[in-house]
């Protein structure tokens, strides 16, 4: 219901008494005000801390082999454990439900990389095409690799993005020809990486051409796989335990043996960091709860001083004819009106605020500060309704004492 | 147009009870220019409230327009307080953010009365009063006695049956009264009940009809012979 008249008497009041509407806005802007900036930089907090996590996937396991530290089943210690393709093969078979993406994985350090007259040194993996997801890259320019390019054993290479800087410059190394421990291979895809620049200083190649060429067999360095996102954090660790116990089972390891078997679970890391994440979260909602009751308790306190404020004008209203429904409608209409007003205007400030900052406190770990529009808007709504109450409680007192005690008020 | 019967009013006074107006009778028809006097003290003010719809008795009768006027909520008081009655006070009670224009057409955005006319019926009456070229000042920037005329011409605005001063010229000069009083007269001779209350002779002396209220009885009511002056 839309009464002009009303909302003419209502402007009228509040642009004649400033101070009091100037009070009342801004306790309730910045309350909002304040809401958000906590609120922004609680979460710029949280974005630096998913993106220091961010290089790998957060579900995988990488499993190495070493040299055993203890006697075993007649074997000495010391002897080195080596995996082979049939170990592949059994994880494989043995994980299939749980195994999201798998990837055997042959590493060679300070591999010569010459495109005509540049040079330089890189780590070169052949890998499986799951490998892409293990990583989290992103393939910038063509493709990673494929499973016709392992069954073809084809000279192929994606590479990563500072390689196709420091070999090509400013050119794309797409299609081009690059020359590995003297062996030509086709560049077919240019990839970045969330990791940062070491992920970006990678060579990759199909598993099968640089087993061939640097394995004198089957023999693979180690094993990348992604677990199944579904499974939580503890079924995950379980996952990985039982993945460790049967790997030395097959390689006649002693169970205790810490040294030729590591099996690396970014699960466990993962839990650490949801666990501090939920701290961080429980304290930003703590900020903001505080935030907002010394609001509303700020806009309560001005909403009575108002209203005794008023008492005798309200006086005046009733002995010329006001009913005490139109004093309550009148003092709560004004109250919802300077709340709602000023409170998009906390808002408002707030965001872009927070828009300017951008990411110029980065060194203070705070990246991208911003807060879901629902929340604020939400915490503006609590305030509204808050000021209402407030000012609902005093205005019903002030409605119904008598008129001629509230025009003996001075 | 008021009548009253056997009116009985107390306050509270910590343990025991003030009594205030004993078993008051009055019956004031329509048309008349009536005074109260008495001393402070003597229950006039709180007459003037009980006859005014801002304050309740305890017992008797009070009859507004021939309307017994009992068990009324804050609601219905105000509708008959809007429809019948026009206060003047003492300390004028105009709010202070509002122009003249304003405060005289405030009682008639209570009567739902849209903008514009309301405006248009405000200047008639602030005319009437002299105040027409005052209309957009600010009660701060009127004199005592153009303040008494905005609230004068503010109790008229809704053409109420009866005007109620509770010591209109209390806070004003003799010369600035007399003329306030000159005002009411003519609001009288147009055939408005006036009812206004002193403690001021003179002031009574203007009136038709004087009642004298001491401690919280009638103990006079006789009306006033003129002095015939050419």
């Amino acid at each position: 219901m839309f009464d002009l008249d009303r909302w003419i008497e209502i402007f009228q009041t509040l642009s004649k008494n400033k101070l009091r509407t100037a009070l009342s806005g801004f306790t309730i802007a910045f309350a909002i005000l304040l809401f958000t900036l906590l609120f922004g930089v609680g979460n710029g907090l949280k974005h630096t801390f998913e993106k220091q996590f961010a290089g790998d996937s957060q579900n995988s396991i990488y499993i190495y082999s070493g040299r055993t530290t203890k006697p075993f089943k007649g074997f000495q210690s010391g002897r080195r454990i080596q995996f082979r393709n049939d170990d592949s093969k059994f994880l494989n078979e043995k994980f299939e439900d749980k195994i999201q993406f798998f990837s055997p994985n042959i590493q060679r350090n300070n591999v010569q990389a010459i495109y005509k007259g540049e040079q330089n040194r890189y780590t070169v993996r052949g890998v499986y095409p799951d490998y892409q997801a293990l990583e989290s890259s992103i393939i910038e320019e063509g493709r990673f690799l494929s499973y016709l390019d392992l069954k073809k054993r084809a000279k192929v290479v994606a590479i990563g993005k500072l390689v196709e800087k420091d070999l090509f410059g400013q050119l794309s190394g797409l299609g081009k020809e690059i020359n590995l421990d003297g062996i030509s291979y086709k560049v077919i895809g240019v990839f970045s990486d969330p990791g940062g620049d070491r992920d970006e200083r990678y060579i990759y190649a199909p598993f099968t051409t640089i087993q061939g060429i640097y394995k004198p067999n089957d023999e693979v360095d180690r094993f990348g796989l992604t677990f199944n996102p579904k499974l939580k954090v503890d079924e995950a660790i379980t996952f990985s335990n039982l993945l460790t116990k049967l790997m030395k089972e097959r390689h006649d390891v002693e169970p205790r043996d810490q040294g030729a078997i590591r099996v690396r679970n970014y699960a466990e890391g993962t839990k650490k960091v949801q666990q501090f994440m939920m701290v961080l979260n429980i304290i930003i909602l703590f900020i903001g709860i505080g935030t907002l009751i010394a609001g509303i308790i700020g806009i309560s306190n001005i909403m009575v001083y108002i209203v005794k404020e008023r008492t005798k004008e309200l006086g005046i209203r009733k002995a010329l004819g006001a009913t005490p429904k139109s004093i309550i409608g009148m003092i709560m209409l004004e109250s919802i009106f300077v709340t709602a007003v000023s409170g998009y205007a906390g808002l408002l400030i707030g965001i872009f605020t927070l828009k300017a900052l951008g990411d110029s406190l980065e060194k203070y770990f705070i990246i991208n500060p911003s807060v879901e529009t629902y929340v604020v808007v939400g915490a503006t709504i609590v305030l509204v309704i808050a000021g209402t109450i407030a000012g609902y409680i005093p205005a019903k007192r002030a409605a119904s004492i008598k008129p001629i005690v509230a025009l003996n008020d001075e | 147009m008021i009548k009253i019967e056997k009116l009985h009013k107390s306050y509270p006074m910590g343990k025991d009870f003030l009594h205030v107006l004993k078993g008051l009778d009055l019956h004031i028809k329509e048309g008349e220019f009536v005074a109260i006097m008495g001393s402070s003290g003597s229950g006039k003010s709180t007459l003037l409230n009980i006859v005014g719809l801002l304050d309740t008795h305890d017992e008797g009768n009070y009859y507004l327009n021939g309307q017994l006027i009992e068990n009324l909520d804050e609601k219905k008081a105000a509708i008959l307080r809007n429809k019948f009655l026009g206060f003047v006070f003492q300390s004028f009670n105009l709010i202070t953010y509002k122009t003249a224009l304003e405060n005289v057409a405030l009682p008639l955005y209570y009567q739902g009365i849209g903008r514009k006319d309301r405006q248009k019926i405000a200047l008639k009456y602030l005319d009437k009063v002299g105040l027409k070229d005052r209309a957009n000042h600010l009660p701060s920037e009127l004199s005592g006695g153009e303040k008494q005329r905005v609230a004068i011409a503010r109790a008229l605005v809704t053409n109420p049956k009866v005007v109620l001063a509770d010591e209109p010229t209390g806070a004003l000069d003799s010369t600035t009264s007399h003329s306030v009083m000159e005002l009411l007269k003519d609001i009288n001779r147009e055939g408005m009940t006036v009812f206004v209350i002193t403690h001021e002779e003179d002031i009574a002396e203007e009136t038709d009809r004087i009642v004298r209220l001491k401690d919280g009885v009638i103990i006079s009511d006789e009306k006033v012979i003129k002095k015939t002056t050419v």
